[in-house]
């Protein structure tokens, strides 16, 4: 007879997690029952509430660590929190983007140019189930980066991604395209699923466990078929490269990118990149440490294809969201070198690199909603030309906000790219120094093209405007730009931060 | 506070003030403008007066913790050889603004963005001469791209956008590459016990380097200070930028941003990588006497009178590498002298052109003709500008030519041999247009042009007294500057040859 054991639960550390698990739990509940007219407010002082709570019980123990919080299933560690305080403060700082809600459509059921969407949208109807949908998210994220036993991995990898998959679908304009974006996102990420599952297999198979210490003792003793564990770690890392949108992984990213509302965009393509790699990191530091002869070669080849292509199939774009994706693409593949370094400064800078990326990310995307015409949202590179005459500080912060991507000194950016092709190289990865120093330079190419169309070029006719930012996008773009600029001048305190903390709990 | 932060510390000020200038009274803006720089002048006189000739190593020295995870520093400090050129920079700013008080209006943005950015910049110039550290030299270094960027393809002219893009990829893609081996270099010093970027403990590490390691680092510096300086052929950026730029910040830009890749080869180069710059020297020394007679020849051939100045600096800069890398102290105190005096007599160049070219609205030397008669103040500028670039004796130029053709005669003499055939070449370049734009009859159009008006007398006057008294009396500056290239020349296990005449004993 199997004896049930009940389950002890380290509920203080758990907190942040279920806090925001509250916080949608609540938000659905003011979706059902309260009047239409006070939903968005309320949500939004939810949400926002729930993660600033979830923030404070984040600090209150961030001194303690365990693997025993909720039956080894997960680790809380001074690299999961510092992943965890990220993907809340990168949250915090997107969520003002969700409340202005011209991005969003009026009825996420009805179809595109009928009707029922017309009348909809006479009637003002505003959608507000993103609040708790993106709640869901976050608490998805933010179980990712700490799970450590594959199921719990799943689970989480499955909480973050279907809400995801459904906000990618409720732009307000251009409906068709945004909803082929969430059936594409929900397909291939279906796809990735089933491969990160039958990754989980193998290496049950390879360890006969489904916890990172086991797997890792199993690698230590080398007792398991080696071959199993190959295809485990070949596809859960499929798995989550395509999370992260590595090449050849990465076929998704473009069209979500810009099928998806702008605000959701945002969240996505910062916070559950922090998200993807902090399990990533977990994982291949954790329990594949000690094979990294069988797995660095492999991911050292698709760091410097992803650099490459992403730098290079980035200059070919004409829409400045496809573009960001591909700039995005090209920063998984730098990011990737903090896998590779598999040291403690490797942990370190990525930590750093993935909060300062994010942060940027976040800034630029808000930056995209503001640039409109009378159909919403333009994302046309050749009508941004001019930008900076009209707009001037709309287009500096833009501009400032690619300096960061392009690594530019005094920027977060250069200090993140320093500090993890230092690690990189440490390792001994010298082609990953080199492929990353080159791919930056063509990166730059395309940052510097959009500041000279917006600065040196005449603005075209059927132009377009700037709508004066709402206080919220205004509240992100500037947090977002002060952390830029900040980090980037004084980035010390953060460092010493991450250092004093980032390290992985075996 | 220490002096050096203290005069970077002068512009960002001034900038405070200029963005709290309403925005309608341009004149206010200018006047901080021109105060700011003026202070930072005095201050940089102060500290060349105080600075101990005999003294070896850096002064003014100031030390903070800055990233201390990466053992990176705030650390500044001046030798002889950073001193000048800090001195050189601090000096033409207020000269730029006065020559170039009308540059500002009839850009892109208001003269507040013009005045905010050449600040911002004259901070960043004299950080990257007196970092004595690496990475915070490379801070300065690629920061300093931001605001030049700006100031080409905000208030240029013409092509300015792609002068401005071309200029932009060419220095990030050096920039990069040096990136990639100042990682190399804190990842070595790491490796051998000692996580710095300190210049005077770094230049102890190629001692451990292995020679394939030390010739990798040594070109990711070099080719990055080669488009800098630029060195041919990596020079295609610096006529399309110095056309498109107003006259002011193309004296920024080849008088003193230029010189920091000749400046970055004696501090990083040479004192980080002895043995390779050793390896490499028959290599650059090539380089370098192709770039002098490419150079002088394109300059004889040039139809614009500013791409013309940016042809014979990519010369200049062939002497003052030349001379850099003969590894003799003479030819290092002549590449610095002649930095200084290049600085000073292209700023005459680009000034007077400058004049000129907002009198004719026309850059087209043909279009000039007879100014002699018409403008002669403006004229003689030009004449004395043009001799000092030709470098005739009595002028300053000429000293740092001497010294560097002597410098090298003593270790290269086939080089510097063929070198003084750019010397030939320079009066042709410089003394062609001087006829067809000075002399003969005066070109249709040209008859009611007015001469300097008196801001643009006051402007040119003490670029040309420099030039002056500097070719008369240069031991002041060659005071400051020869301990600190012997220093470098010993402390690498670099030695004077000795003289050849000794053999005829």
């Amino acid at each position: 007879m199997i004896e049930f054991v009940s389950p002890t639960l380290d509920y203080a550390l758990l907190a942040p997690i279920l806090i925001v698990l509250g916080g949608a739990v609540l938000g659905v509940l003011i979706e059902a029952f309260a009047p239409r007219k006070s939903r968005a407010s309320s949500q939004l002082f939810i949400t926002l509430a729930t993660l600033v709570l979830s923030l404070v019980s984040l600090i209150s123990v961030r001194d303690r660590s365990s693997s025993a919080a909720a039956m080894e299933s997960v680790t809380f560690d001074g690299a999961g929190m510092l992943i965890q305080g990220s993907i809340l403060l990168i949250s915090i700082i997107a969520v003002f983007l969700l409340a202005d809600q011209e991005n969003f459509t009026a009825l996420a059921a009805a179809l595109p140019g009928s009707d029922e969407e017309r009348a909809s949208l006479q009637q003002d109807l505003r959608v507000t189930e993103v609040y708790p949908l993106t709640l869901f998210a976050i608490a998805g994220m933010m179980l990712f980066p700490v799970a450590t036993d594959l199921i719990t991995l799943f689970v989480a990898l499955e909480v973050l991604s279907l809400p995801l998959y459904l906000l990618a679908g409720l732009s307000r304009r251009r409906r068709l395209m945004s909803q082929e974006a969430a059936l594409k996102y929900f397909l291939l990420g279906a796809f990735a699923s089933a491969f990160f599952l039958m990754g989980i297999a193998y290496l049950y198979g390879y360890s006969s466990s489904v916890t990172f210490a086991g797997i890792h003792s199993a690698v230590i003793g080398g007792s398991g078929n080696d071959i199993y564990l190959l295809l485990g770690i070949a596809f859960i890392s499929i798995g989550l490269l395509f999370k992260v949108g590595a090449v050849p992984f990465h076929a998704w990213s473009p069209d979500v990118y810009q099928g998806a509302p702008t605000a959701v965009t945002a969240l996505m393509a910062a916070a559950t990149k922090v998200a993807a790699f902090g399990a990533m990191l977990r994982i291949f530091y954790v329990s594949f440490a000690e094979a990294y002869w069988q797995w660095r070669p492999a991911i050292i080849a698709i760091a410097l294809i992803t650099m490459v292509f992403g730098s290079l199939v980035a200059i070919a774009q004409r829409d400045v969201k496809r573009m960001l994706a591909y700039s995005s693409i090209a920063h998984a593949g730098f990011l990737l070198s903090g896998v590779i370094a598999l040291s403690k400064s490797g942990l370190e800078s990525s930590i750093f690199y993935l909060f300062a990326y994010g942060i940027a990310t976040v800034g630029a995307f808000g930056i995209v909603t503001l640039v409109r015409d009378s159909a919403g949202e333009v994302t046309d590179l050749n009508r941004w030309s001019g930008l900076g005459k009209r707009s001037p500080w709309v287009a500096t912060a833009f501009a400032g906000f690619l300096l960061a991507f392009a690594g530019i000194p005094l920027t977060s950016g250069f200090i993140g790219k320093f500090s993890i092709f230092s690690a990189a190289y440490e390792s001994g990865s010298t082609a990953i120094l080199i492929t990353g120093v080159l791919s930056s330079a063509i990166a730059a190419f395309f940052y510097i093209r959009v500041i000279v169309l917006m600065f040196f070029k005449d603005p075209v006719e059927d132009g377009t405007s700037v709508v004066i930012p709402s206080i919220y996008t205004q509240i992100t773009i500037t947090l977002s730009a002060v952390a830029t600029f900040a980090l980037g001048i004084y980035p010390t305190p953060l460092i010493n931060f991450i250092q004093s903390s980032a390290a992985f709990l075996r | 506070m220490n002096i050096l932060s203290f005069l970077m510390l002068l512009p960002l000020i001034g900038t405070a003030f200029i963005a709290l200038a309403p925005k309608t009274n341009v004149l206010l803006t200018k006047q901080i403008a021109l105060v700011t720089t003026i202070l930072v002048a005095l201050v940089g006189i102060y500290m060349t007066i105080s600075f101990d000739f005999n003294a070896k190593g850096f002064q003014f020295v100031e030390s903070r913790e800055w990233i201390p995870a990466f053992g990176i520093k705030y650390a500044l400090g001046v030798d002889g050889i950073a001193l000048v050129l800090i001195l050189m920079s601090v000096l033409l700013t207020p000269i730029v603004v006065v020559a170039g008080w009308n540059e500002s209006e009839g850009g892109r943005w208001s003269p507040k963005v013009f005045y905010s950015l050449l600040l911002v910049l004259e901070t960043m110039i004299i950080g990257v001469f007196a970092s004595t550290d690496v990475f915070l030299f490379y801070v300065f270094f690629e920061a300093m791209l931001v605001p030049v960027y700006f100031l080409i393809g905000g208030f240029g002219s013409g092509e300015r956008a792609a002068a401005a893009v071309k200029f932009l990829l060419y220095s990030l893609f050096g920039g990069l590459l040096m990136l990639a081996s100042i990682i190399g270099i804190y990842v070595m010093a790491t490796r051998y016990g000692n996580r710095t970027f300190d210049i005077t403990t770094l230049s102890q590490l190629h001692t451990v380097l292995t020679p394939m390691m030390e010739n990798v680092l040594f070109l990711g510096f070099f080719i990055a200070f080669a488009i800098k300086a630029p060195l041919w052929p990596l020079h295609t950026w610096l006529p399309d930028a110095a056309k498109s730029a107003t006259p002011g910040t193309s004296v920024l830009l080849l008088g003193v941003l230029d010189k920091v890749g000749t400046f970055g080869m004696i501090r990083y180069c040479l004192t980080l990588f002895p043995e390779a710059s050793k390896t490499f020297t028959p290599m650059i020394i090539t380089l370098a006497v192709i770039s002098i007679l490419y150079g002088a020849f394109l300059a004889i051939g040039a139809k614009d009178i500013k791409r013309l100045i940016a042809y014979t600096s990519i010369s200049h800069f062939g002497f003052i590498t030349m001379g850099i890398f003969a590894m003799t102290s003479q030819g290092m105190s002549g590449s610095t002298l002649y930095m200084f005096n290049h600085g000073f007599s292209t700023a005459a160049l680009f000034l007077v052109a400058g004049f000129m070219i907002t009198r004719r609205n026309s850059s087209t030397i043909s279009d000039f003709g007879g100014l002699q008669r018409v403008t002669p103040i403006m004229a003689w500028s030009f004449f004395i500008a043009g001799l000092s670039s030709l470098a005739l004796p009595g002028l300053s130029s000429f000293v740092s030519e001497f010294l560097v053709l002597v410098g090298t005669f003593t270790r290269y003499p086939v080089a510097a041999v063929i070198a003084t055939f750019g010397i030939v070449l320079a009066a042709l370049y410089i003394l062609i247009p001087v006829q067809r734009a000075l002399h003969g009859p005066t070109t249709p159009g040209n008859e009611n042009l007015s001469d300097l008006t008196l801001r643009e007398k006051i402007a040119i006057a003490p670029v040309i007294a420099t030039i002056v008294v500097l070719g008369f009396y240069p031991s002041p500056l060659l005071n400051i500057i020869n301990p600190a290239s012997q220093t470098i020349i010993s402390q690498q296990g670099f030695s004077d040859p000795a003289p050849t005449m000794s053999e005829g004993k």
